[in-house]
């Protein structure tokens, strides 16, 4: 959109009051997008959100970093068109006649058309290439997920009987780690099916191995927001929904709910960790014992839950409080303020 | 010559019947306001009598305090007593009856006809206008409670719950006037004006659409003493279903309204296609007649999904049909997609008509033509069409079918394609212009530079990469606010100072409007620059808590929206003082326009025109000394007859007539 910022200029170009309107407005066009270009895409870029904690994270900040340098043109070239226009093109005090009438130009209406086409369609190859090639982007696919990380299998028959069984996940082999997020009103638990099916209230990642995420709620829908994991996935009740990513970088990151879910949406949210391969399994592991008692009453584990047949619900909710697949309902009159 | 007596065509309004008009009665046993609020009471009682009667035999109404049914009913009851006091089905009872009507149109003199059911396109107008004004103040207020509470990210000024109910009633009442805040006062009040009708196609249907407005708002605040509604303006089930009966006032007010713009939308297509005036070809229909045209289409054609979508709301709630809710057999999805194919294509019907209004108001103040006009209008053709196919990307997280974000990706950012057409035509018209920055002008140029983020920001919430971080947060929040405030409301405040010398023969100071503008256009970009900001972030939407680093942007933010406020408090006095107070006389076309509606006096008579004008020119040829005037007010006889006897060969003869100055 941005070259032909300043053609409407061209064809006029010199004739009015032997100033070059058209030509000066190209040239500081021209100038002021490449400084502008330039900013965007070596200063402001490596800092753009949601940073690069994550494959999904990097690949985003490299996206909304393209589009931004793409827009800077366009920004600046329609400012500094009106600019000028009020700058100079004002009527003069006293002259009361029009200005002289030009009623289209087939030529630069083409070229406008023809350009903005094309950029518009740059940006949707581009944005489906940046969408596919890592994984869906981070963003809920649905329950049949079709862009998955390369070289992973999903496991999908778990043990379950056992709350202390042995993980039947080991860092750096192919079968990807699966977290189930379940959200409720009005918070987040995850279940991890390949640790004996247990369920905490703290999400723990280790580093350098993709993750499937796989969503749902119980009861009105949620989105699962890992701001700095650049994932988010909309958590519907009855409804798997599978977001991928790899963390790449040890640290913090929140997790907030980014849909409206009723009255404590806003305080929805917790931090959770991308740690090393060895402490998460040695985390998990532990977690596993201490949980033992609640995963016994937990129901089995399961792309869905309908809390409204769950047996042992008030058992569970007595043993640990709050447990998403066991339907332990946030209790809205005791709110929990993070 | 002129012709003295109008041929009894179609534009005789009201279908008027020569058997005499009944015997007034004195005027507060008239069908007015007071008498429609009696109606109304009277109807909300039986309703909510009869709901709790049938309720009652229901276990789940029983065991709870909740009966849906009570409020639905009563509402339903209630927008009915209100239209039987009003008086709304009194000429349809006589004429069914074999006894003469009173259909007018004009009814009462002074102000006292703003009270009635007018069938008067002029007085309806006006109508709009201060209920739209009322409708934006309201929501602006609860905005200002919004941005109290987000002074401190854990301080809470408002609780919680009071803070989503303010969140959900400010999104809806918003979303609910702008659907209406150009097409009802300006669309219905000019567009007769514009293409030369004396009326438009159905008084009576216009009339209609207003006096549901009323009744939406007052239901819509009703929802405050029911304990408000959690969901924000989208209404989104399971939570729909879940939530109480505040509820019920948000899907029935919304869906009432959308009942509104479905009335508005068919009748100023009907008149557009139907009433345009001999030689108002297409090739001459004012851009703002185009922006009505497209909205119109768009309101009809998008407006009966939000409908029924409402009512599906209203009957799970009620009757327990379970269209919304997974575990019963329905779908969650199902009221996303219904809904945004309501919302998408709505929001365009928030941005044509801006593009109309500036479209209108640009030529006049650069004294060129509008540059490309077919290009204009095939880009709010394009828009309208587009916006069809785009709705699933506000489901791009949502768990659809992967495959289609691609596809969604792809027609989103096709309509950055016609509404760049927008910018073609104004830069081209700007073009070695000779520019008068009145007041309108500048809000038309503020347009073009809101609209301009709004719209770039719509490029990257398009795009599913950057949409995974932007989706739900504050960028898409303040995108729309730049789209719909920035672009919308800058246009309807343009309008206003624009056509208020028109409508009231009264202009409005140009230095108060002057000071307005400014404030509002450093505030209003002050208020919402920063939000795309805390958007990318972090910041979800509608939250009362936030990050601790983002407390500096959300002050700042608040600061901004308190003198956003105060700007509109500065049009608020200049509009009371300079229409109640100064009444400084406007001339009857005070900005040199060629359009049609200027040719007229200000205030227009009761029929607009003397005679039906003949059109000769476009509206937009400034600068060209051989065009003609823009129509012939006082066309010699038989040129209308010989307009209405063929449809091509009338529109041709009526162009070649020219020049009769009888």
């Amino acid at each position: 959109m941005a070259a032909e910022a300043s053609s409407p200029a061209a064809p006029a170009a010199g004739s009015i009051g032997g100033r070059r309107d058209g030509l000066w407005l190209l040239v500081i066009w021209i100038v002021l997008s490449i400084i502008g270009c330039l900013l965007v895409a070596l200063v402001w870029g490596p800092h753009m959100p949601p940073g690069a904690q994550s494959s999904s994270a990097a690949s985003q900040q490299t996206d909304i970093t393209v589009l931004a340098v793409i827009a800077t043109p366009v920004i600046i070239g329609v400012l500094l068109y009106f600019g000028w226009a009020i700058a100079f093109w004002r009527q003069k005090p006293g002259d009361e006649t029009d200005a002289a009438p030009i009623h289209g130009n087939t030529k630069i209406q083409a070229t406008w058309i023809t350009a903005t086409a094309a950029i518009v369609l740059a940006l949707a190859v581009y944005g489906t290439y940046e969408l596919i090639a890592p994984a869906g982007a981070g963003a809920g696919e649905g329950p049949q997920p079709i862009w998955k990380p390369a070289g992973t299998v999903a496991q999908t028959s778990f043990n379950c009987q056992s709350p202390t069984a042995a993980p039947t996940w080991q860092p750096g082999t192919s079968n990807i780690l699966q977290v189930q997020v379940i959200g409720q009103q009005w918070a987040w638990t995850y279940r991890y099916p390949q640790f004996g099916c247990m369920e905490t209230t703290q999400l723990m990642l280790p580093v350098g191995e993709p993750v499937q995420f796989n969503v749902t709620s119980l009861d009105v829908i949620h989105s699962f927001w890992a701001y700095q994991l650049g994932v988010k996935a909309d958590a519907n009740p009855g409804v798997n929904n599978v977001a991928y990513t790899t963390p790449e970088h040890v640290g913090q990151f929140v997790v907030r709910c980014s849909e409206l879910c009723g009255i404590w949406h806003g305080a929805m949210y917790n931090y959770a960790n991308v740690v090393s391969d060895s402490d998460f399994v040695n985390w998990a592991k532990s977690q596993q014992v201490q949980l033992a008692s609640v995963t016994k009453l937990l129901p089995p584990y399961a792309l869905t839950y309908d809390p409204t047949v769950v047996n042992n619900m008030g058992k569970v909710n007595q043993q640990l409080g709050l447990t998403g697949a066991g339907g332990g309902y946030y209790n809205p009159a005791d709110p929990e303020q993070p | 010559m002129a012709i003295e007596t109008q041929p009894d065509s179609a534009q005789a309004p009201g279908g008027r019947e020569p058997g005499g008009t009944p015997k007034e009665r004195s005027w507060w046993l008239r069908p007015a306001f007071h008498t429609a609020l009696i109606g109304a009471f009277a109807g909300y009682a039986f309703g909510h009598w009869l709901g709790n009667f049938i309720g009652s035999q229901y276990q789940q109404v029983g065991t709870s305090d909740d009966n849906d049914l009570a409020i639905v009913l009563g509402y339903a009851f209630l927008v009915l007593g209100w239209l039987i006091g009003l008086g709304v089905f009194n000429d349809l009872v006589r004429q069914m009856l074999g006894k003469p009507i009173n259909g007018n149109g004009h009814t009462g003199n002074g102000l006292a006809k703003y009270f009635r059911y007018s069938l008067d396109h002029k007085t309806v107008g006006i109508q709009y206008l201060i209920g739209m004004l009322v409708y934006f103040f309201t929501g602006g207020l609860l905005a200002m409670a919004i941005r109290t509470e987000l002074l401190s990210p854990s301080y809470h000024v408002i609780s919680p719950s009071t803070y989503i109910e303010v969140v959900g009633a400010h999104g809806t009442m918003m979303m609910m006037m702008m659907t209406s805040v150009i097409l009802g006062p300006f669309g219905n009040y000019l567009v007769p004006l514009m293409i030369g009708s004396k009326r438009v196609a159905f008084p009576r249907i216009e009339a209609l659409s207003f006096w549901l407005t009323p009744c939406a708002y007052v239901i819509l605040l009703s929802s405050f003493p029911l304990g408000g509604f959690p969901t924000g303006w989208t209404g989104y089930a399971p939570l729909s279903i879940q939530a109480g009966e505040g509820m019920d006032a948000y899907a029935f007010a919304f869906g009432l309204m959308g009942i509104s713009i479905i009335l508005a939308g068919f009748n100023i297509i009907c008149t557009i296609i139907c009433y345009r005036a001999p030689g108002m070809r297409w090739s001459r229909l004012p851009m703002f007649v185009w922006a009505m045209l497209t909205t119109g289409f768009l309101l009809v054609l998008a407006a009966p999904v939000l409908v029924g979508g409402m009512y599906m709301i209203i009957t799970d709630r009620t009757a327990q049909t379970a269209f919304f809710v997974n575990q019963l057999g329905g779908s969650s999805y199902l009221y996303e997609d219904l809904f945004w194919f309501f919302g998408h294509p709505e929001v365009y019907i928030l941005a044509l008509p801006g593009f109309g209004i500036v479209s209108e108001i640009i030529p006049v103040f650069t004294r060129k033509p509008l540059f490309g006009y077919k290009v204009a209008a095939a880009g709010m053709f394009g828009v309208a069409i587009l916006s069809f196919f785009v709705w699933q990307h506000h489901l791009f997280d949502s768990g659809m079918d992967p495959d289609m974000r691609p596809l969604f990706m792809l027609t989103t950012e096709l309509i950055s394609i016609p509404t760049g057409f927008i910018y073609l035509v104004a830069m081209g018209t700007f073009w070695k212009a000779k520019i008068r920055l009145t007041v309108p002008m500048l809000f038309a140029i503020a347009l073009y530079i809101n609209f301009l983020f709004g719209g770039i920001s719509g490029v990257f919430l398009s795009d599913v990469p950057a949409d995974t971080t932007a989706h739900g947060s504050f960028f898409v929040m303040a995108h729309f606010h730049y789209t719909i405030m920035g672009g919308l409301i800058f246009a309807f405040f343009g309008a206003i100072y624009y056509w208020l010398p028109k409508i009231m023969g009264i202009k409005l100071n140009e230095t108060l409007g002057k000071i307005h503008f400014w404030t509002m256009f450093i505030a209003f970009n002050s208020t919402f620059m920063p939000l795309f900001a805390v958007g990318m972030l972090g910041q979800p939407r509608r939250v009362f808590e936030y990050a601790r680093n983002l407390e500096t942007l959300n002050d700042w933010v608040s600061i901004s929206a308190f003198c956003l406020g105060g700007s509109l408090l500065i049009f608020i006095f200049n509009f009371v003082m300079s229409t109640v107070v100064w009444r400084e006389r406007a001339p009857q076309n005070p900005w040199q326009s060629r359009g049609l509606e200027w040719q007229v006096p200000s205030p227009p008579p009761p029929e607009n025109f003397k005679y039906i004008p003949v059109v000769l020119a476009g509206p937009y040829e400034y600068g060209d000394p051989d065009a003609l005037p823009v129509a012939d007010l006082n066309p010699p006889a038989g040129v209308i007859a010989g307009a209405l006897a063929g449809v091509g060969a009338g529109a041709d003869s009526a162009t070649t007539s020219t020049g009769s100055e009888a």
